[in-house]
Order: C-alpha cells, then structure tokens, then sequence
C-alpha cells in the first residue's frame, strides 16, 4: 500500500491550465503572457470553456488552473467552475485578489470552487502597488486572502521574484504567515513575454539570490509542517536547465483566451508551431496528433549536448520557449544549461555586476510594446 | 496492533478515539482514464495504488481505525490489514490529508 507522485511521463495530461482571459487590472512588469494579448472579443464563450473542460476531462485532466489576466474578470467564472467540477476536474482559482468580495467568493464556492492562489508582489503595500502598477492592490489582497481563508479553502500565495522583491523574501514570508496561507511560491521571474521585454529591469543580482536562498532555507525549518514553501529556481542563474512543463506535451495544457492550445503558456512565441485550436479540433487530436504537440515531444527531436546527454530525461532540454527566445532556434539546447553553446547568452546578463540604472518598467498593457529600435529592452531574437 | 510512527519522533494517531477524515481541500476520485484512485490537491497528484483508494474511502469521520480495520478484514480476509493499515492512516495524517 504506497502512494507516490503521478509520472512525469504520462500518456495523458493531468493538468489544463485555462487562461480565460488576458485581461488583468494588475499591470506587473514581469507577466509571461504574450507581448500581444488576446482581446475580449477573441475569448472563447462560456459554452465552449463547458466543452473543453468536459474533453479535458475524458482525455485524463484532473486538475485546473483556472487563470488569465485575472479570471475574475470573466462574468461566468462561476459557471466554468461548475463546469469543471461537473466533469470532475479539481479547480484552483489563481487570482490577483481585485474583484474579489464576499458575494463573488460565496457564488465561487457553490460552484464548486477547490482552492485558491493569491498573487503578491511585495510586502510593503506602497512596493506591491508600485510592481503592480494599481493603487490600493495590495489592500484587495489583504481582503481577498482573509475571505479566502473565512471560507475555508486552501490559500496560496504566489510572488514572482526580482530585483525590486527579492530582499523583501523575509517580510513576504511574515506575510504569509499573518495572512494564514497554507503555502507561499516563492517563483524567481522566468522571462518571457512582458518578462523578457522587462529584463533589464528585473534582473536580479547573485548576492541578492544568494541571501533570499538562506532566507529561504532558515524559514523553511521554522515553518514545516505548517507552510509549505516552494522555491522556484531562477536558471538564468544556476547553469541548469529547467525541466521545463516536465517535457513537452508531457503532463499538462495550455487552453490560451481565444482557444489556441499550447504545451507550454508561453509557446506562444514561437513563430512556426501552427498551434492548434479548440475552435477546430478535438482536444484528443491536439493532445496526440497534433505536429504542434509531437514536434519536441520524447528526446528523437534533441540534438547537440543535449543528444547525448545522461540529464535528457530529466531536464528534457530546458525551455523551447527559452531556446528560441535568447538563439533565434526553438531546437537549440536551452542556453540557461552550462552545456549549452549558447550558455555565454546568459552568463554575459548574470555576471556583469549589478545594473546602476534599471530602465524604467515597461508596464503590462494593451499596445505598451515600444516600437523595435525605440528603447533599450531586449526583445526576443527573431521577432 | 499499534500503527508504526513513519517519521522520526512522531506519536502515531491511529489510537482508538481517531476517526480518520479527508481534509476539507483533498478530493477522492476514480480515474478511469488511467483505472487508478487518486487523490487531488491544490498544487499535486497523488495516484493511490491497489486498494490504498478504498481505504481512504472508509475515512469519513464516523470510523475509528479499528472500525477501518475492521472494515477491510471483512472485505480482504487474510490480508495484513490490521499491521498495514494504521502505519497507512499515520502516514497520510503527517501530510496533512486525513484529519
């Protein structure tokens, strides 16, 4: 009689992360959604989100992410969780915490609602508000986290780590345990999207790193048992490659606003995949047959170190996102690995001292991308 | 038989007041996509093997152990439930998912 962790390398997907809709009232400079966000009118309708939770379902979905923007935006979130629960999907609700009152926590709950993520950017109100670009955030959070735990559901909190947050790992943990949380992501930035447009800014430096990890490790004896704390390590910095998404089209989905489908919420990136949609396939096609799925699945599409290489299946080659983003080649090995050719891409960013003088953020809103040439943020090779 | 304390220092809970439940953010579920029972967390999946499901399944605050025990004697005869089980029930309380 022994419990142990699902596979990595299911045939079927466990988990559908469903981004309802990439609208978000928050403005966070480090957001990996695309640089072009989808518009309103794009989003999939309720009907169509009931369906695709109900394919999910039957193609092995057990879990769902339910995410944007901010999901709160959507007026039938309520239904969508019915939705899933109805097909027997666990949802988890990952939120901003704007919009969120008594009333629409209580409909949330009826519908099935399993369990919530609160999104955090600092620990000091004025810091969070500034990161978030929206005043008075942090005060929702504060609300949003004390209805959230009236109501009984597990709460986490999530911070996505950088510069401006880092040296704040202390008190963001102290937060966490006033605001009674069940588990804090601690998630060092990955950079992609509106992330990457921002890197300059949000780079952190090595000492900064190394004193959250002690941080990071001192609390995390204090608090077992209590509150589960997740680091997420940041790879521009470790010469390691992440196993990104647990391979390609391993273990979970993406479900983009307007249905694209995605192995990865940020492949969207990447200029060639012809990623399918829910709009004109079944979900089991996309999963099994799509060219978009099976293009970086297994390790038959790997070359250089990563061919070769005794960590192939464990690190499955990094991030293709990451790959394309920083060589301009989503095959390439990711550069973040210490055996990549490409690994000087990121030590070139990691072992220049501290940045004086960060550019101001480019702050995530609809059409904020400044033109090519016009600015210093680095955009992603090929674009 | 008492349950045997899975970690270093820790009093096992499988004495005779405990009536085991799920906690309030863990679901049971059939697989049948997979054939398997699962337990579903906020952030993880636990696949529970061979008849670990329909032990949990018996944890719904009205049984004690022994009741559990009891219940699956019943079912299994012959089966080493009453050594298995209670160290099964410490364990999944340790992690937090019974209370």
């Amino acid at each position: 009689m022994t419990t142990h962790q699902a596979p990595v390398n299911g045939a079927r997907p466990w988990a559908l992360l469903a981004e309802l809709t990439h609208a978000c009232p928050l403005h966070c400079p480090y957001c990996s959604n695309p640089l072009e966000l989808a518009r309103r009118s794009t989003e999939l309708s309720t009907g169509q989100w009931t369906d695709v939770l109900r394919q999910a379902a039957a193609l092995g979905v057990v879990h769902t992410h339910l995410s944007g923007g901010e999901p709160l935006l959507r007026p039938d979130l309520e239904r969508i969780v019915a939705a899933a629960e109805a097909a027997g999907i666990y949802t988890q609700l990952v939120t901003s915490g704007t919009g969120l009152d008594e009333a629409r926590l209580g409909a949330l709950c009826a519908a099935g609602l399993r369990s919530v993520q609160l999104s955090v950017q600092h620990a000091d109100a004025k810091a969070n508000d500034r990161i978030a670009g929206r005043p008075s955030s942090f005060a929702a959070k504060e609300r949003a986290a004390a209805l959230v735990r009236r109501a009984g559901l597990p709460l986490g909190l999530n911070v996505v780590l950088h510069r401006d947050n880092l040296d704040a790992v202390d008190d963001l943990i102290e937060l966490g345990e006033a605001w009674g949380v069940d588990r804090i992501e601690l998630a060092n930035t990955q950079f992609y999207g509106w992330g990457l447009l921002n890197r300059a800014a949000l780079l952190p430096t090595r000492d900064q790193l190394a004193r959250a990890r002690e941080t990071v490790e001192r609390r995390r004896e204090r608090l077992a048992g209590r509150i589960d704390l997740v680091w997420v390590v940041p790879d521009y910095f470790d010469g390691v490659a992440k196993p990104c998404m647990g391979g390609w089209g391993a273990v979970s989905l993406t479900v983009a606003p307007d249905g694209t489908v995605l192995p990865c919420p940020a492949a969207a990136s990447l200029p060639d995949l012809d990623a399918p949609n829910v709009r004109d396939r079944p979900l089991d096609w996309i999963w099994e047959h799509s060219p978009a799925f099976n293009r970086f699945r297994g390790t038959g599409w790997m070359s250089g170190p990563c061919g070769g290489c005794p960590r192939r299946e464990e690190d499955f080659g990094g991030c293709r996102c990451q790959a394309y983003a920083l060589t301009g080649d989503a095959a390439r090995t990711d550069p973040a690995c210490a055996l990549s050719p490409d690994h000087h891409l990121i030590r070139s960013l990691t072992d220049t001292g501290p940045v004086q003088e960060p550019p101001p953020y480019v702050y995530r809103r609809p059409g904020a991308v400044p033109e090519p040439g016009h600015g210093g943020s680095p955009e992603p090779a090929g674009r | 038989m008492a349950g045997q304390p899975s970690g270093a220092g820790v009093t096992p809970v499988s004495g005779s007041q405990w009536r085991p439940a799920l906690a309030p953010a863990l679901m049971l579920r059939h697989d049948s996509v997979r054939g398997t029972d699962l337990l579903v967390l906020p952030e993880r999946v636990v696949v529970l093997e061979g008849h670990a499901g329909q032990v949990v399944g018996l944890c719904d605050g009205t049984r004690t152990v022994r009741g559990i025990v009891d219940e699956l004697a019943g079912r299994f005869p012959g089966a080493p439930v009453a050594t298995e089980v209670p160290s099964f029930l410490d364990r999944l309380h340790q992690e937090g998912w019974l209370k």
